[in-house]
């Protein structure tokens, strides 16, 4: 039994549907949200290195570095924006957080 | 051949179990701690798929970084996780449905992709040790890649600053140190010279 591009394929499909899955389950609580997003992330990058593997490509490997990098910013930033939002309300629940809006 | 199939087997449910517990467990610092059981894993996936470099990679920007930056801010925010729980059990059964189709839709489109597609029937790239892989990375990054590679560089600036700036506060009471007062004091601000009389000494 060979390991095949479908394979990588199947999985990278099973964890950005967990990862979707994750932002309708947890709906009120962001920090869970974030890293659902991370897990959508990650099986993108899946998705990219078994495509640059297979077809014997570097150029999905270096698109999987980019998008590692966005990742993180992104991470960074939504994790301030909640620090901030946290200390001026002393709650994260995101159902009521119309106060946003200017 | 069977032994890549094994390690493929085992990574691939450990990542998808450890993805899965992120998203249903009931701590959420137990979730950070999923969520780098499946980077780690997915890093092993990366392995057998010939990407060292991103192996690597993903091993020391998230679990040494970003997986570590959610600890903190788990551990660090005072929040009540139980109230956020309520209303998990109400969209299960719409989550459930949307993923399942989600989760049709794009193996059917991997099936067809990967059976018909220009990868079909390719085997995995191995690197040689002529050409390994940080040197097929090396080379495209910085020829083809160079401007993105910059940009990618701004866009990690910029996420500093502004996650330096939506944190920063300062607090009414602290007293900090004024570099600028302190270098322009003059000696006459500080000090008085005042000529005392033997035996009247001085009064305010």
């Amino acid at each position: 039994m060979t390991i095949d591009l479908v394979h990588y394929l199947t999985v990278s499909a099973i964890l950005f549907t967990i990862g979707v899955l994750g932002i309708f389950l947890n709906r009120r609580n962001i920090i869970i949200i974030l890293m659902s997003l991370e897990l959508i992330l990650l099986s993108t990058n899946i998705n990219f290195v078994a495509f640059s593997s297979y077809l014997h490509n570097v150029q999905g490997q270096i698109m999987a570095m980019f998008v590692l990098t966005v990742a993180a910013a992104e991470a960074a930033v939504g994790l301030a924006i909640l620090v901030t939002f946290f200390r001026n309300r002393g709650d994260i629940a995101v159902d009521d957080a119309s106060m946003m809006k200017g | 051949m069977t032994v890549i199939a094994i390690a493929f087997y085992l990574l691939a449910l450990v990542t998808l179990a450890s993805g899965l517990m992120v998203i249903t467990a009931k701590n959420p610092v137990h979730s950070v701690l999923y969520l780098i059981l499946a980077f780690f894993s997915s890093a092993g996936l990366f392995i057998l798929l010939g990407a060292e470099f991103l192996a690597m990679l993903l091993v020391v920007v998230y679990v040494g970084a970003v997986a570590v930056l959610f600890l903190f801010v788990v551990m660090m925010l005072d929040v009540d996780f139980v109230k956020l729980r309520q209303g998990f059990a109400n969209y299960l059964p719409i989550g459930l449905v949307v993923g399942l189709v989600l989760m049709g839709e794009l193996v059917a489109i991997s099936i067809a992709v990967a059976t018909k597609g220009a990868a079909a029937g390719n085997q995995p790239l191995v690197a040689t040790a002529a050409e390994p892989n940080i040197k097929m990375i090396g080379h495209a990054l910085y020829s083809t890649y160079i401007y993105l590679f910059e940009a990618a560089g701004f866009v990690l600036l910029v996420a500093m600053v502004g996650a330096i700036v939506l944190t920063l506060r300062t607090r009414p009471n602290v007293k900090r140190q004024d570099i600028f007062s302190q270098v322009t004091r003059r000696r006459k601000d500080a000090v008085e010279i005042v000529p005392v009389k033997t035996g009247e000494g001085i009064s305010e």
